[in-house]
């Protein structure tokens, strides 16, 4: 089976961790870091990726302005999207899924509901 | 003339030999039906004497009873067998998720621990903690505070989810969170919400070898966050140990560092 490339895009590096832990029980799966937007983007833009986990409130560039740059380009329209954030209000999660986000997660993290999601949107099921 | 006799003679001898084989079918087709005649007639005598003998009905019967009964107790062990097998297999769900869930709880509190003891730089450790309040209990507004050795007051070194200066410092042993960290004991009252300073939700106090050197002070949760979990609470035991410990060693260390440079300064000058 073809190897699948998750992009984590998110500034706290006990997030990212934990975040990998979650996503290394998913088989034939590699798992690439960027800590922040504009790092996000550069990874994604030279690489291809099967999905992206997205951090709204980041340095640099934040969450959102990833989204809208990556919903506007043809290569990386495609990509899945799950946003993982804080903002638990249902305008934020609004705002995210209008611009292009796949799925919404709020913090603290199951990883349980992380490992789910990102089968689905791999179609690993 | 002569060839039609012939001709004649041929035909009829074929005719006979037809009506010879006709007559040999039909005496085979008698002799068949004769002794099938014969079996019916067997069997028949068979059924009427089975008929007549009520013994080996009551044998035959008894025999099938018998056979009904067993199958029907290996049916039933076989569903009992099924129940059993069905109820392991629940208990073997239930006890994969069970472990899922430790699982998964190990991991956050691995995490939280290896990123504590990542750096020696006190900024970072309170960056961190700040990190794990967040993302791994999920706290909307809460404070850090580190004892002043000198006059034993709590300062506030670290704040998320509250303005600066809003939070006032704390006598150790008085108020609230004095209180609560003078007990050793994490402090947790219930609530989610406080907007009152001086009385936060949650006290965490930091003690390495039972010397409170600081606390964590939780006043909000966020919205998404109803309440604490059993994690939580680990966490919140965790913090109160491995997070004292960075601390200290961070303060240490930067102290370390000053007194290495004040030392080394001397020696160039003496060297000089």
């Amino acid at each position: 089976m073809e190897r699948r490339r998750i992009l984590i895009v998110e500034d706290s590096p006990t997030m990212r961790q934990l975040l990998v832990f979650a996503l290394r029980r998913l088989k034939d799966v590699e798992i690439v870091e960027a800590q922040d937007g504009m790092d996000g983007l550069r990874k994604v833009s030279s690489d291809h990726f099967d999905l992206a986990l997205i951090d709204i409130n980041m340095p640099v560039m934040d969450g959102l302005k990833l989204i809208s740059l990556m919903r506007g380009e043809d290569s990386l329209k495609s990509i899945p999207i799950v946003v993982i954030t804080t903002e638990g209000a249902k305008e934020d999660r609004e705002r995210a899924l209008n611009l292009g986000a796949d799925e919404y997660l709020t913090k603290p993290i199951q990883a349980n509901r992380v490992l789910a999601v990102a089968r689905s949107l791999l179609k690993l099921d | 003339m002569s060839e039609d006799r012939s001709n004649l003679f041929h035909r009829g001898e074929e005719f006979l030999s037809i009506l010879k084989r006709g007559a040999e079918f039909t005496k085979e087709l008698l002799q068949e039906n004769e002794r099938l005649r014969r079996q019916m007639l067997e069997i028949e005598s068979e059924q009427h004497t089975a008929v007549q003998n009520p013994d080996d009905w009551s044998k035959l019967r008894v025999e099938l009873l018998g056979r009904i009964a067993s199958l029907e107790a290996e049916n039933h062990s076989f569903r009992e067998q099924l129940l059993d097998v069905e109820e392991e297999n629940r208990r073997f769900a239930d006890r994969y998720v069970e472990i899922e869930e430790e699982n998964n709880n190990l991991a956050n509190l691995y995490v939280a621990s290896y990123q504590l003891h990542s750096t020696l730089d006190l900024d970072e450790v309170l960056k961190i903690v700040i990190e794990i309040v967040i993302n791994l209990i999920g706290a909307e507004a809460f404070a850090v505070y580190l004892i002043d050795g000198r006059d034993e007051v709590l300062q506030v070194v670290a704040a998320e989810g509250v303005e600066d200066g809003q939070i006032p410092a704390c006598r150790l042993g008085s108020g609230t969170l004095g209180k609560a960290v003078t007990s050793a004991e994490t402090t947790c009252w219930g609530t989610t919400r406080s907007d009152d300073f001086t009385r936060p939700i949650v006290v965490i106090p930091l003690q390495i070898q039972k010397r409170p050197i600081g606390a964590i002070a939780i006043f909000s949760l966020l919205q998404q966050k109803d309440g604490f979990s059993a994690l939580d609470h680990e966490l919140f035991n965790l913090l109160g140990g491995h997070a004292a410990t960075a601390i200290f060693a961070a303060r240490l260390y930067s102290q370390s560092e000053r007194k290495l440079s004040t030392i080394q300064g001397f020696l160039d000058l003496l060297a000089q």
